[in-house]
């Protein structure tokens, strides 16, 4: 089974807001960066790209024909997307346990597991 | 001893619907095919006999409908040719006479986290307990598409998000289980209140997971929780419909049998040192169905209940056991220290029972009269109605 885990940051802090970052600890933030290049070096895992944060996101609509645009992204800031990975795992629980050890997971974020469609 | 196809059915659909899906590693299609298996059984064994081994019979079967209908849809070639390779092997396997047992690894998939617990509970009775869609929708009260499309997304989910069919490794087994037993207990629950069916189909799950997993304390201590309940159904209710309360109920109404399995049970689990959540319940169970009661020991059973799960509610019960052992002033102390169970109608009762022990009657009637305002229930209501009389008299 192929899965994208889709990270959503949500409450957690991250170096894009560098107030909230500085209240962690420099070890802290340390194990951080450790437990995401272990993730990125997990057999399976596909590392995506780094995405900047959702503040920098342009929301685009048509209608009649006309484009619009609004600043920011489509879900509220907290609930947007922040990264995401792709994982080729046995099955769904081992799918969940690679999310777990997601840092955002543990900090206030979330991971949304999905598996994606085969075959096309 | 199975005599004829709609016993076979309640014995054996779990069992055959597992195997099934075990071969055929799909729960739709394994589903289709055991009810055509079913179906097949029911024209056949009446005008033919029983087979020697039905629950073989039905796999064999309702696995050879399956490769039929795999063939005809003319979907999936490979598929067909993986299943005609297993088909050769599980043929050879029936030779000597029995198929693998997967109503655990069923069981696990069917309560998986990844699913709500809505959906747990409707595909648990679906699946192992052999329930069709529109008994168990009436017996949650919604209408049958809506329940038929509940256990259509939950097949359709495990499918999709790939939810695995087997027992789960050590690592997850004790929260997993957890969930296993929550989803049983929850089902039992839903009968303790009056349909019955749910709470002897929760019983049947629970002797089934016990017997599947022998070592389990907690599967043993679920069994005997529900069983020492279940033995005080006649007792609950007086003749006019009323409910009567644990501390008057006639011991004579309790189902003797059941109080035994269920004593039965709870010394399985004491003898593999269970000490989890369900095996104290059940040993409180176990507790009230003495004559005379061991009230102080019911106590101490509820303060291990409430170190725990760290509970509000079984700080409540707590606090009534300390009541009962040693007077209402002790258990009213407890009582007003729970924090967060101002809208819980129990909270108020248990109060006002209290208070008016305690001659404290305009306080008692006050908590009466909330607990009446948070009661939706008739039974409830008549005996909260009197109790108030009672402080009046």
């Amino acid at each position: 089974m192929r899965y994208i885990m889709l990270i959503n940051h949500g409450d957690s802090p991250t170096p894009a807001d560098p107030e909230r970052w500085a209240t962690l600890s420099a070890a802290e933030q340390e194990q951080i960066g450790v437990d995401y290049q272990a993730l990125n070096q997990t057999p399976g895992v596909e590392p995506g790209p780094w995405m900047q944060p959702p503040e920098a996101a342009t929301t685009v609509r048509v209608e009649d024909g006309r484009t619009l645009t609004t600043d920011g992204p489509f879900v509220e800031t907290k609930e947007a997307l922040g990264g995401f990975f792709f994982f080729e795992a046995e099955d769904l629980d081992a799918a969940i346990e690679l999310a777990a050890r997601v840092p955002a997971a543990r900090l206030g974020g979330a991971i949304e597991v999905r598996p994606l469609k085969e075959g096309w | 001893m199975v005599t004829s196809a709609a016993e076979a059915f309640r014995e054996d659909w779990g069992r055959v619907l597992a195997a099934l899906i075990g071969i055929l590693g799909d729960f739709e299609l394994a589903e289709e095919a055991a009810q055509e298996a079913f179906a097949t059984a029911a024209e056949r064994w009446p005008r033919e006999g029983v087979p020697s081994n039905p629950a073989n019979w039905l796999v064999t079967t309702g696995r050879n409908r399956a490769i039929d209908t795999l063939r005809r849809r003319r979907v999936l070639a490979e598929k067909t040719r993986l299943l005609e390779a297993e088909a050769e092997e599980a043929t050879e396997m029936d030779e000597d006479g029995t198929i693998p047992d997967e109503r655990l690894e069923l069981l696990f998939t069917c309560c998986h986290p990844a699913l709500s617990t809505e959906a747990q509970v409707a595909l648990t009775l679906r699946t192992l307990g052999g329930l069709e869609t529109g008994e168990i929708a009436r017996a949650f009260l919604v209408a049958e598409p809506t329940m038929a499309q509940r256990l259509v997304r939950a097949k359709a989910k495990i499918k999709a998000a790939g939810i695995p069919f087997r027992v789960p490794p050590d690592h997850l087994l004790p929260d997993r289980l957890a969930a296993v037993t929550a989803t049983i207990y929850l089902i039992f629950n839903e009968g303790y209140g009056g349909r019955g069916e749910l709470a002897g189909e929760a019983i049947r799950l629970g002797g089934a997971l016990a017997e599947l997993m022998p070592d389990e304390p907690e599967a043993h201590g679920l069994l005997a929780l529900m069983l020492l309940l279940e033995a005080r159904r006649a007792a609950r209710f007086d003749r006019d419909g009323e409910i009567v309360l644990l501390a008057d109920q006639d011991r004579e109404l309790y189902d003797a049998a059941a109080v035994a399995s269920g004593r039965a049970a709870l010394d399985r689990a004491l003898a593999l040192r269970g000490r989890g959540p369900y095996v104290v319940q059940a040993a409180i169970g176990a507790l009230h169905a003495d004559e005379p009661r061991d009230r102080e020991q019911i106590a101490a059973l509820y303060a291990e209940l409430a170190r725990l799960t760290d509970s509000p509610v079984v700080e409540l019960n707590r606090a009534v056991a300390i009541g009962e052992a040693y007077g209402p002033a002790a258990g009213l102390a407890l009582v007003e220290k729970i924090d967060g169970l101002d809208s819980y109608r129990y909270l108020h009762s248990a109060r006002g029972e209290l208070l008016a022990r305690l001659g404290r009657e305009a306080e008692a009637r006050a908590a009466f009269e909330r607990a009446l305002a948070l009661i939706d229930d008739e039974a409830e209501e008549r005996l909260i109605a009197r109790k108030l009389r009672a402080i009046s008299r």
